[in-house]
């Protein structure tokens, strides 16, 4: 009886239907309705997509730091120095963090001036689901702005390489912080942000091609630590005791996390799942395997044996020298990056370090800083239109990028960009190393260092081999 | 009583440890040292600088025995020990006034 009843109204329904439908709007109207609701299903999936990658390359660019720089410089150190080293790269992630809702974000990525962000963003006002067309229309704003942070993370810590193993844990977190305001900041807003003076897709009036961060992460980061490195003066005993690397073995787990989260790193720096990503990810992938070869290859040659600890550097270097240039160039081009960076590298740590004598304990000048800059330099060679029309005239047709591609003008720019991150750093740490200098000192005692940093300034041993029951 | 402390390739250890087993010898104590005597060093590269080791790891064989073996024992490690190359170790042999087992006390050769 109750399904009796069911079927009626179905079919009395179905009845009615023409007469309901010819009661509603023209047809034209349902259709723009319709469409309507199909492009925002369509638009809403895409933003799916790219927020999930996005998200997931933010996820991969903090495993850089910890575990992957983590582990990487922690190898690289004597045995006593190892939860020091580690816990330097492990407290930017916490400290930056903070520094970057309360101040720094608005402070790079805020619109400013040519040279710095405004205060608008303090606290993240104004940082959310909304997406920020001029970034990234796709995703949320919220989401590029803990990709971004992730970024402001690893590259401190890369300076920590330079002073390893005998600075001040108490002077290390105020040279980051302030580092991290005074240098990365405007050198992040000069690249990346609205208005910024060498923003190429945001109308920059020296528009620098840095796909992923060659001036921003690895040149600003690598000649800060040159001076830092200067500055405080060689570690006890150097170059006159050996200071080899505790666990090789430590930092070959250190590199190739490092490898795999600079797939998030340069990818992601597309903002989008699209073709760019991929095209990034691919010049990533040969720049660094080049760069393997590169470096192993001239360490062969000059000492006759092809070590661990030259494959993995060879990668780094590799993957530094990719990072400005991956998203404009093609796999040939990525090759030939790579193999010039890792053999360039080569050069600078073993030969170049030696000449001058400075104890740039880690290499993170000889690695980020001469590795960007050559980065930086070869994208203005070899970027071109056809992998990302970056540079389009009114009418939207593309423009040449590099200098192969038939822009000349671009080297000069890429100059540009590398020179003010240079002067940006070497002025910028100067000026910081001063204030922390006076205020409470670089340096630990004689007595700290030759105990080692973890005892002295953390009060623990990272491997502990008593004897119990 | 003669306590016997040589010092041999790392190589070797097994080696030596069957040739003892085989002649009698109960008990011993191994350690993993580090040192050199004429053998020279090895160079060691890390990022393009040259490092020189000199104190090589080696394993020093630690054992007690009755006088009647020494004599074998020794045989037995020289044997067992060599490559006949330079860097084969040494063998110290040295008299022992007396040997006490902590479970009951026994003194002198019985107790090893």
């Amino acid at each position: 009886m109750r399904n009796r009843l069911v079927l009626g109204s179905i079919v009395a329904l179905l009845l009615a239907a023409p007469v309901l439908l010819a009661q509603s709007p023209p047809a034209t109207g349902t259709d723009s309705a319709r469409l309507a609701k199909l492009e925002q299903a369509t638009a809403d999936a895409k933003s799916s997509a790219d927020n999930g990658w996005m998200l997931t390359s933010s996820a991969l660019v903090l495993m850089m730091t910890g575990p992957g720089l983590a582990l990487f410089y922690g190898g690289l150190v004597r045995k006593k120095n190892v939860l020091a080293t580690m816990v330097q790269s492990f407290a930017m992630m916490a400290v930056i963090t903070i520094l970057w809702a309360l101040v720094s974000y608005s402070l790079a990525f805020g619109s400013g001036s040519s040279f710095i962000g405004g205060l608008h963003n303090l606290f993240l006002r104004n940082v959310g689901a909304a997406p920020d067309p001029d970034y990234a229309a796709t995703i949320p704003l919220q989401t590029f702005m803990v990709y971004q942070l992730m970024f402001a993370i690893i590259t401190p810590a890369l300076i920590t390489g330079a002073f390893a193993e005998r600075m001040k844990f108490s002077a290390m977190l105020l040279f980051m912080v302030l580092w991290s305001l005074i240098v990365y900041s405007p050198m992040a807003h000069m690249v990346w942000g609205k208005g910024g003076l060498l923003n190429a897709s945001l109308g920059g009036r020296f528009p620098c091609l840095d796909f992923a961060g060659g001036t921003v992460v690895h040149v600003t980061s690598g000649v800060s630590a040159l001076v830092c490195a200067l500055y405080l003066g060689k570690r006890v005993g150097y170059p006159k005791l050996a200071m080899t690397p505790h666990s090789v073995v430590l930092s070959f787990m250190g590199a190739c996390l490092l490898w795999v989260g600079w797939f998030g790193f340069n990818a992601g720096s597309a903002l989008a799942a699209g073709s760019i990503a991929t095209s990034a990810f691919v010049a990533t992938h040969f720049g660094a395997a080049a760069a393997v070869i590169g470096w192993s290859g001239a360490e062969w040659i000059r000492n006759g044996k092809p070590s661990a600890l030259g494959a993995i550097s060879g990668a780094v270097a590799g993957l530094v020298a990719i990072t400005p240039a991956a998203g404009f160039v093609g796999p040939m081009p990525a090759m030939v990056i790579g193999l010039v960076a890792g053999a360039f590298c080569f050069f600078m740590v073993a030969t170049v370090k030696a000449r001058f004598g400075y104890d740039d304990s880690l290499d993170a000048f000889g690695v980020h800083g001469a590795g960007g800059t050559l980065g930086a330099l070869l994208t203005g060679v070899f970027a071109a239109s056809a992998i990302n029309p970056i540079f389009k005239d009114p009418r939207g047709s593309a423009l040449p990028s590099g200098l192969i591609d038939g822009n000349a003008h671009q080297l000069l720019n890429q100059a540009v960009g590398v020179i003010i991150a240079w002067v940006l750093a070497i002025v910028g740490t100067l000026i910081i190393l001063k204030i922390v200098d006076v205020t409470i000192g670089l340096r630990v005692i004689e007595e700290d260092e030759v105990q080692g940093l973890d005892l002295s300034q953390h009060g623990e041993e990272g491997y502990s081999w008593e004897v119990t029951a | 009583m003669i306590k016997i402390e040589a010092i041999i390739q790392t190589s070797k250890l097994e080696a030596v440890k069957d040739a003892l087993h085989e002649i009698g010898v109960e008990g011993m104590t191994v350690l993993e040292v580090r040192g050199h005597g004429r053998q020279k060093g090895h160079t060691e590269f890390y990022r393009g600088r040259e490092y020189t080791v000199d104190l090589i790891p080696k394993i020093k064989l630690e054992t007690v025995l009755p006088d009647a073996i020494v004599e074998k024992a020794v045989q037995a490690i020289v044997t067992a020990a060599r490559t006949g190359k330079i860097g084969d170790g040494k063998i110290f042999l040295s008299k022992v006034d007396d040997a006490i087992r902590i479970r009951n006390d026994e003194h002198g050769e019985g107790a090893l």
